[in-house]
């Protein structure tokens, strides 16, 4: 057996499009199996089932999912619920949902449904990322075939009216940040709102809003159907369930995986995607999460469990579990100054410290690539960082820091090194760029 | 009330506060750049981060933050202390430092926090972003370099002004703020982005280079460019007025003033009277004081005094109405009048001709109709606190005359008397909506008042208002007006009005008291101007009389809610010009009726004790019943639609006329109405 998830646990049984993605393959797969009966129980009992698998959110946060929807208010008032979609997955390094929307539409379809129910929405959208046109399309069928069999829409099969629509974005990736996917959604400029309120209060057309992660919402179905148990046997205590990992970069067969939350992290390398590029021997580096996640070296990797606790004990993080791994071949330092650049290109611009900050870092970062910058500027690039994370109105300032963190954290000898070898035979450039600006 | 803790003290303050406004409640000053009392907050500039407990460990933008019990507030840590040093080097990355030639310098918000709580110097060695100006018409002036991207001109523009005109556009660092499209800003109060912006990034185009603000003298007075009487400083240097610049005052203007009240200063200095002229052979001379006044007396006293006549401008402070009043009539002369645009009201109870709902007051309304009148070209401060209620919700207003953008919604209902004498009979919504209301009020502008079948639009109007319970409330478009008419400024027995005077062969003397808006051209009659600019008075004058602008002078002004308010003299008159009650005096004297004061302090005297209602300054009398029931008079309606009082914003006054910016402004948006109709 490879890894540790049996065949007959698996939740997205498509997720290789080998099948029809159809709702005739879905519901041969069983998506849309019983979804009555789970519409027959109360929207308690179905945020109670869902805090009891211990699902945590897939989007990163990983923020209790049930836990969430009670949040919302128990009765609809004269504003109408909402349930948000995130679908705007574009953090380097993320490609689990593009499998779920591209393979196992229904699934997500039928978790709207459900989801919708719990929270007492009548109305969902989801927010597809800009580049996503093929998996838009696919969605956008999928959801054509489930009104057409009733599933969803006014006076379905299920007895809970529904409407559902996909909303493409335009392809910024803070538009991704809750809030700013709200605003966007509204038609406005992507940019954060402030919080509070939080958007359980106030969200989307300042009435309640839900927005969860694709494969949050897709799993839900799955839980009910098997049990909360089921789905909270898998991994550790608080880091239950099942997971789609992935990984990029420097390994034999780059791709999606369902696995079990807390499978080692050198198990998923070495069995699902066969094992680091010239052996594992060869590894320099992982970035655990999307590419905002602070790096661990080879040694920690070595240990490392793909959860959410583990990996915040090594001052990483879970995030989507979508790793980037890096052999010793790999520039790191100019791997994160691109990774800055992604963030100084993607910030809204709308607070100071991301606007003026991410810039800065990236500027130096190109210079520490190069080894032309000083040596003292390395604390002062940390300490910039720390100008940054945490001042910001949503995370994208902790994103654009941590990676530079996570660098320097681990790997600082190998800036210094680059930094003595290109001055090394260059006594000009000693201190020049400084004196210059002083 | 909660209690929250500031630094260690305890501080009690009132549900939904902020941490930053519960700080300011403890004396402790936050720094901040994009939050202002008056806008939305944005929390955009993260200056004024403080840390509170409980929460996360990390420092909270304090102005968007709601305090609650029991929260423990810190402004002064290490953690607050570095926060504030980091986004101040931030904010300072990219911005030029070019004060010394920044017209910002002395005033900037920047400048002094930086020196408060920023770094001693900056880390950065980088080169600094450049951004193009952008064009935002003839009053704002941009150096986009040096904006800090807070967006309080975007807010105030999409939030008070009403106009969608200026946004952030572009992302990241390449963010800038400008006008769509290279589009002046259309709007009557786009110039307060000036006051807003925390920086140099927006400055006073008119103004530019023209003095440092510790050079220039602050002058507290009050602005007659309309009938609200803003409360304005005045800033001089020498004999020059160099800029009008908002005071706060809650019950009028808030801090706002309109682009006419800030930039038509510069007219004070064109065109003016500085000497007294004749004409002779149909061309003025100049003349002495002596002779000019004497050449006056002469023409006086040959004449009848039913052949005199007198009219008050609508700039003219109460002091000269006053000495001109008791001149006159101790002439004998009945022949008064202030109403140029022959307004009919003045007759009645006081409250006939104000605006009793008090401009503050009329936030309280929750239905209201608008009357022949565009508050937003009107009084346009007036204008911002209707859409500032209206964007408070659960207010509906009619309007009966002009269809015009007023930045807000409203219900048209028809454009002239008929649909006001049918509005009681009428089944609209708005009606409904009138018919449920709490308190409703009514506007009347001078569009519907001043014309031939004025006193029966005004009869109309008070029975609408008594059918539904409204407020009275009259909106003058001078400033001068109301003060008039509390004068008693109007023509006496058998007297003739304004538009009577001017006929042909109707007087033999005619005295213009800065009356400048009227057609003279059939007058027969030796036509005296007292004034200050070469404008339509001056040109028909046969004896010229240089009086002082409400800069040059202490003067009371009445506004259009009824509050006496006090201008002061920030400088001197021009040239040999004098102070107008002065000159009456003096004239006074030489027609043998010689006027009981000697002072300005006497003159207020005897004007107290003559109307004691106008004795009790900074006061709006509000809250008193008037008997709709008697005025106007009943007559003939006429079918003609309303017609604004004000057609042209930017031109309404000589001074304004005399403005070089505001005729900038004027062909601006003359310029913009021609592109949107093509």
């Amino acid at each position: 057996m490879v890894g540790i998830l049996e065949d007959k646990d698996r939740i997205f049984t498509n997720l290789y499009g080998l099948h029809d993605w159809g709702l005739e393959g879905a519901k041969a797969r069983g998506c849309w199996n019983a979804t009555r009966e789970m519409l027959a129980q109360t929207p308690e009992w179905i945020c109670e089932q869902i805090k009891d698998s211990g699902l945590r959110g897939r989007g990163g946060g990983g923020f209790p999912t049930g836990l969430k929807w009670t949040f919302m208010p128990k009765q609809e008032s004269e504003r109408p619920h909402y349930l948000v979609v995130n679908a705007d997955e574009s953090e380097p390094g993320a490609c689990k949902d593009r499998e779920i929307i591209r393979n196992d539409p229904h699934l997500l379809i039928e978790g709207c449904l459900i989801a919708s129910y719990a929270i007492r929405a009548h109305t969902a959208y989801i927010y597809v990322r800009g580049e996503y046109v093929h998996e838009r399309e696919r969605l956008e069928a999928a959801i054509k075939q489930a009104y057409e069999a009733k599933l969803i829409g006014k006076n379905n099969v299920h007895g809970w009216d529904f409407d559902l629509f996909v909303h493409h974005g335009a392809g910024a990736y803070i538009c991704g940040d809750e809030t700013a996917l709200m605003e966007s959604l509204e038609g406005k400029k992507g940019q954060p709102r402030l919080k509070p309120p939080f958007p359980a209060g106030a969200g989307i057309y300042g009435a309640p809003t839900t927005i969860n992660n694709v494969e949050s919402i897709a799993v839900v179905g799955s839980i009910l159907r098997r049990g909360a148990g089921w789905f909270s046997g898998f991994g550790r205590p608080k880091n239950s369930g099942i997971k789609l990992m992935a990984a990029s970069g420097h390994v034999n067969k780059p791709c999606v995986v369902e696995e079990t939350m807390s499978i080692p992290m050198r198990q998923l390398i070495e069995e699902h995607f066969g094992g680091v590029r010239g052996g594992w021997g060869n590894l320099k580096a992982v970035i655990p999460g999307g590419i905002s996640m602070r790096m661990i070296p080879a040694a920690e990797a070595e240990e490392a469990l793909m959860d959410f606790d583990d990996l915040a004990a090594r001052r990483s993080g879970l995030g989507t579990a979508t790793m980037i791994v890096m052999d010793k071949d790999a520039d790191l330092v100019k791997a994160i100054a691109r990774a800055s650049y992604f963030y100084k290109h993607e910030s809204c611009g709308q607070c100071t410290p991301c606007r003026e900050g991410t810039g800065w870092m990236w500027r130096i970062m190109e210079r520490m690539a190069t080894g032309e910058a000083e040596m003292k500027e390395i604390d002062m690039l940390l300490d910039v960082a720390s100008q940054v994370e945490g001042h910001t109105i949503c995370g994208l300032g902790d994103a654009a820091a941590w990676p530079i963190q996570g660098l320097f954290r681990h790997f600082r000898h190998e800036v210094e090194e680059r930094i003595t070898n290109y001055r090394a035979g260059k006594p000009h450039v000693q201190g020049a760029t400084l004196r210059a600006a002083e | 009330m909660p209690i929250a803790k500031v630094n260690g003290v305890e501080v009690e303050f009132e549900p939904g506060m902020t941490v930053l406004q519960v700080a300011e409640l403890a004396g402790e000053e936050i720094p901040r750049f994009c939050y202002h009392e008056r806008l939305s907050i944005a929390g955009n500039c993260r200056m004024c981060l403080v840390e509170v407990k409980p929460g996360p460990p990390k420092p909270q933008a304090s102005c968007a933050l709601p305090a609650a019990e029991g929260n423990e507030i810190f402004t002064n840590t290490p953690m607050v202390k570095k926060a504030r040093e980091g986004v101040m080097e931030f904010l300072l990355l990219n911005h030029p430092l070019d004060c010394p030639i920044c017209d910002q310098g002395g005033e900037c918000d920047l400048q002094d926090q930086s020196v408060g709580y920023g770094r001693d110097d900056s880390r950065y060695g980088g080169d600094k972003r450049a951004v193009e100006e952008k064009a935002m018409g003839p009053l704002i002036k941009t150096v986009m370099t040096r904006c800090i991207q807070c967006t309080r001109c975007v807010r105030f523009i999409t939030e008070v002004a009403g106009v969608p005109d200026i946004g952030l556009i572009s992302r990241g660092e390449d963010v800038e703020i400008t006008t769509y499209l290279g589009k002046a800003v259309a709007s009557e109060l786009s110039a307060n982005v000036i006051d807003l912006c925390p920086v140099g990034a927006l400055t006073s185009k008119p103004y530019a280079f023209n003095a440092r603000p510790w050079e220039l003298k602050k002058t507290e007075s009050v602005d007659v460019m309309d009938a609200l009487g803003s409360a304005i400083r005045v800033d001089s240097r020498g004999a020059a007025v160099l800029r009008v610049l908002p005071r706060l005052n809650e019950e009028i203007n808030e801090e706002w003033i309109s682009d006419k009240t800030r930039y038509a200063v510069d007219g004070l200095g064109r065109q003016r009277l500085d000497r007294p002229y004749i004409r002779e052979a149909g061309k003025l001379r100049p003349a002495s004081w002596a002779e000019a006044l004497s050449l006056v007396a002469e023409k006086l006293k040959g004449a009848q005094p039913d052949k005199i006549g007198a009219i008050a401008g609508d700039l003219q402070d109460l002091e000269s109405m006053k000495a001109t009043k008791d001149l006159f009539s101790a002439l004998g002369v009945a022949n008064l009048d202030c109403r140029q645009d022959g307004m009919a009201l003045g007759a009645g109870p006081r409250e006939s001709w104000l605006f009793n709902s008090t401009i503050a007051g009329i936030e309280d309304a929750d239905v209201i109709l608008l009357v022949g009148t565009n508050p937003r070209v009107e009084a346009p401060v007036l204008n911002a606190r209707l859409r500032k209620r209206w964007l408070a919700g659960a207010l509906t207003i009619g309007v009966i005359g002009e269809q015009a953008d007023l930045t807000y919604g409203y219900e048209y209902l028809g454009a002239g008397p008929a649909t006001l004498s049918g509005l009681a009979k009428s089944k609209s919504e708005f009606v409904k909506a009138l018919k449920a209301a709490k308190s409703p009020a009514i506007i009347l502008g001078a569009g519907a008042l001043g014309r031939a079948d004025g006193a029966a639009v005004t009869a109309a109007a008070a029975g609408v208002a008594k059918t539904f319970n409204m407020t009275w409330n009259v909106l003058h478009s001078a400033a001068a007006r109301v003060g008039g008419l509390d004068l008693g400024f109007i023509p006496g027995e058998d007297g003739k009005s304004a538009s009577d005077m001017v006929a042909k062969g109707a007087l033999d003397v005619l005295f213009l008291l800065g009356a400048d808006e009227l057609d003279l051209s059939k007058s027969t009659a030796f036509t005296v101007y007292l004034g200050t600019h070469g404008d339509a008075g001056a040109h028909k004058a046969d004896v010229i009389l240089p009086g002082a602008a409400y800069t040059e002078k202490d003067g009371l002004y009445v506004n259009t809610e009824g509050r006496v308010q006090m201008g002061q003299k920030a400088v001197f008159p021009k040239g040999e010009a004098r102070e107008d009650w002065s000159i009456l005096r003096a004239l006074s004297e030489r027609v043998g009726q010689t006027l009981p004061y000697d002072t300005l302090a006497q003159l207020r005297a005897k004007l107290f004790a003559d109307h004691p209602v106008l004795g009790r300054v900074d006061h709006a009398p509000s809250g008193a019943m008037v008997d709709l029931g008697a005025i106007g008079d009943k007559g003939e309606l006429s079918d003609q639609p309303f017609a604004n009082a004000v057609k042209a914003f930017y031109l309404t006054n000589p001074v304004a006329r005399a403005s070089v910016t505001m005729a900038e402004c004027a062909a601006q948006a003359s310029g913009a109405a021609m592109i949107a109709a093509e």
